[in-house]
């Protein structure tokens, strides 16, 4: 993945507003503020705040990322660094539709690659990527512990299970 | 009935909304309770519905079927007789769980009263004993005595490690510090093992109750659950369950009237599997990044904060309140080996398996130690679905091996599951038929490892990325003569200079596989060819002029419309044009297409 391309693309979403919900700047700080209380500005409680600055806005938008340096005293390398190191945390905005394709083993032997592969040809989009109408975002995730139905995929908060090449469609289109 | 997340797939809240809708209707309220329990392991015949006390067991129960069950079995103690579990082999109809041969080679130690409790329902877990272990231990014991009851059990750690609990907690009792912390490991990064996440949403009050005599025993005051993040519903579940034992006095301030005060928060992880590792979990906790540290003090002694500190994997914790309660000579009843001079010298109890992969009975198992791995696949899971040919069997997660039929006897036991090139692992078991190509297994679990790599130390990080490279290669057809040799040296330096168990375990799929499937590795580099028919590079689609019947089923599914044929006439596919995307194969119900 185009780790360059991705962020600028990030950051060029956020400045079309793409989120209005982080209109303005004192907007977003004042629900971190908030957050960050509930933790008492407690820095070893790093990892939880940023989940929940994630589960704010669907991402960490990077004006959050200089904000919280500050109000924690934690240097902003070492909080990218955590930001980029744990998988649970995306720097940039996903699509309204999250695709979570399960690659445990017990998918990966039931042919999950092969849904990999259609869900590419079908929307056009890699692993990690979202789709240009933002529509879609894929990703993979390990195992969803759906491994009776496998292969398996999450989209949003529905889990599909015996996916294929050739019944995917048929799931996608619920969303389109 | 259960409510776990592999049977919310098949519709087990519709299930419980109907149940509860038609038992209203009924008025049998005062008679009839319905409860939603945690995972019953079956997952392969969700959703899954038992009527106590007789233990009449439904399987694949849509709502529409509650109102004949309601109907029937709750006004007339009639059974519905097309939603019993129907014999592959006889046909017969079995009525009681019990009976059922997926349960029947099992030992339901740990999960036996996920049937019968609300997770969410503290009161529940008290009326199957719960928290009767806790009692008796404050009651009875001093913390010494504690540790050398875990000691006796032979109690292992069911983490992947299996080291002895035991001596775990005399470390840590006698390491010197300000405070001591007690941790249970619900990171479960397995990719194909759900059976921590079940546990903690099926009885989460076990695990507390298992943590509270760990605490008592090594004098800790704080202890700490770390949950995968991906696991929302275990998040919610361990949460419930703490407040309700903080209601009732079991957390807090001198429990049970005791001189014991202890707490537990839950923490959840950030999706790296090496923070399963104890020191790159113990570095998360403190709010940094997961890497793990060389650990020539261990942590039992300096852990978490710099502070002596107990981790054990939950399902460890949850053993605990079962071994005071039922005694060490029950628990060491189970299992292999003689442990009572040395926890080493065998394994006790029970192991949870996922049973998973091409099998017919998908789900989570609890069998004794000891138990041949055969009888698991074959007695309990019920075979290789489709007639297919059993190949291997994987355990022991990423870091673990494939075996093949010939080692099928091997007892489940850490120490000779370690000397066949596997390990035991946290619980993972991944059966593959004939269509599986290990070469490709190894590329995967390789590539796995090589992704959640923490790149602090070189062999680890470097060492994979060439391994992985030199799969890649072999898969795509490009494998060169010295391959094999060069992946065996390779994997001999990764497991000797890595700093972390992710490093030093990550080359044995390799290993195993090289071990064991040495023929398919040659076959890819020699011949080119991938007899399972997985590998995209090595593979043709065809389609076979005989058996073809021209019903045009692959003409309307291939996506590149690289097949030509007009209906009732013989297809073929454009070698050229091909995507080998596999959807011919898929719907093709004449067995015409080939690979
Ligand atoms: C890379 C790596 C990943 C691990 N993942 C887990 C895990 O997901 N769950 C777990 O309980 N132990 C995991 N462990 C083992 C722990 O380090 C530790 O041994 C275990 O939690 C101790 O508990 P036990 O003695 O009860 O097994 C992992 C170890 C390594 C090296």
């Amino acid at each position: 993945m185009d780790v360059k391309k991705t962020i600028s693309r990030g950051m060029k979403m956020e400045l079309e507003g793409v989120y209005p919900d982080r209109s303005s700047d004192e907007a977003l700080e004042r629900k971190v503020e908030s957050i960050l209380s509930l933790y008492g500005h407690d820095s070893s409680q790093v990892i939880a705040i940023l989940q929940d600055v994630q589960a704010e806005f669907g991402y960490l938008p990077q004006t959050a990322f200089h904000f919280l340096a500050e109000r924690l005293g934690i240097p902003l390398v070492r909080l990218y660094g955590i930001a980029t190191f744990f998988k649970a945390f995306r720097l940039t905005p996903r699509g309204r539709h999250e695709i979570k394709l399960c690659t445990g083993t017990a998918c990966h032997v039931r042919g999950a690659e092969l849904v990999k592969d259609a869900i590419t040809r079908e929307l056009g989009i890699e692993v990690g990527q979202t789709t240009d109408d933002l529509a879609f975002s894929l990703e993979k995730v390990r195992c969803i512990g759906c491994c009776g139905i496998a292969p398996a995929m999450m989209v949003n908060k529905d889990v599909h299970g015996k996916v294929s090449a050739v019944t995917l469609n048929k799931v996608l289109s619920k969303y389109k | 009935m259960c409510t776990d997340t592999g049977c919310r797939v098949c519709g087990s809240t519709g299930v419980y909304e109907a149940f509860v809708e038609e038992v209203r209707k009924a008025r049998l309220g005062r008679r009839v309770e319905v409860k939603a329990t945690g995972c019953h392991g079956y997952c392969e015949k969700g959703a899954l519905v038992v009527i106590h006390p007789e233990k009449i067991l439904y399987v694949q129960v849509k709502p529409k079927d509650v109102a004949e069950i309601v109907s029937k079995t709750l006004k007339r103690c009639a059974v519905v007789k097309r939603l019993l579990y129907k014999d592959p082999e006889s046909g017969e109809r079995i009525v009681h769980e019990g009976d059922v041969p997926f349960y029947q080679k099992q030992m339901r130690v740990l999960f036996g009263n996920n049937t019968r409790i609300d997770p969410c329902d503290i009161t529940d877990y008290i009326a199957c004993d719960g928290y009767q272990a806790l009692r008796g231990v404050l009651e009875t014991m001093n913390p010494r005595k504690v540790i050398e009851t875990v000691i006796r059990s032979g109690l292992r750690g069911r983490g992947g490690g299996g080291f002895p609990t035991g001596i775990k907690w005399r470390s840590a009792r006698k390491a010197k510090g300000e405070r001591t912390y007690v941790i249970g490991n619900a990171d479960e990064g397995d990719p194909g093992a759900f059976m921590d996440r079940s546990i903690c949403e099926g009885n989460p009050h076990s695990i507390i109750e298992g943590m509270l005599i760990g605490a008592y025993a090594v004098g800790a005051e704080e202890g700490i659950i770390y949950v995968r993040d991906e696991y929302p519903l275990a998040v919610e579940t361990l949460t419930t369950a703490i407040t309700q034992a903080y209601e009732c006095g079991l957390l807090g301030r001198r429990i049970l009237g005791s001189a014991l005060t202890f707490d537990i928060s839950i923490m959840r992880g950030g999706g790296a599997f090496v923070c399963g590792e104890s020191t790159a979990l113990m570095a998360s906790l403190e709010g940094k990044m997961g890497e793990p540290r060389a650990k020539y003090i261990h942590t039992v002694e300096k852990g978490l904060w710099n502070q002596p500190t107990v981790l054990n994997n939950v399902e460890t914790w949850a053993n605990v309140p079962r071994i005071f309660l039922h005694g060490v000579d029950w628990y060491t009843s189970m299992g292999t080996g003689d442990v009572s001079h040395d926890p080493w010298g065998g394994s006790k109890g029970t192991k949870v398996f996922s049973l998973v992969g091409n099998i017919n009975n998908t789900g989570l198992v609890e069998v004794p130690m000891g138990i041949s791995l055969r009888e698991i696949i074959y007695e309990i899971g019920g075979g290789i679905p489709g007639g297919k040919e059993f190949k291997a069997v994987q355990t022991g997660g990423p870091s673990g091996g494939c075996l093949p039929e010939s080692q099928l006897d091997l007892p489940v036991d850490f120490d000779r599951l370690t000397e066949a090139g596997s390990m035991m692992g946290s619980g993972g078991m991944i059966v593959m038929d004939e269509d599986t190509c290990m070469v490709d297994v190894a590329h995967y679990f390789v590539d796995f490892l090589k992704d959640e790599s923490c790149g602090k130390c070189l062999p680890c990080r470097e060492g994979l990325r060439a391994l992985s490279e030199i799969l890649t290669r072999i898969t795509e057809g490009n494998g060169r003569s010295g391959d094999i040799k060069l992946l065996q040296e390779l994997s001999e330096t990764i497991i000797g200079t890595s700093l972390c168990a992710l490093g030093s375990t990550a080359p044995n799929p390799v290993l195993s596989t090289l071990r064991y499937f040495k023929k398919e590795y040659i076959s890819h580099i020699r011949d080119k060819r991938c007899p399972a028919g997985v590998c995209k590079a090595l593979i043709q689609y065809r389609i076979d002029a005989i058996a073809c019947n021209g019903c045009h089923a692959c003409f309307k599914v291939c996506p590149a419309d690289c097949i030509t044929g007009e209906a009732k006439e013989i297809h073929v596919i454009d070698q050229d044009t091909c995507i080998k995307c596999g959807s011919c194969y898929e719907v093709c119900r004449f067995d015409a297409v080939k690979r």
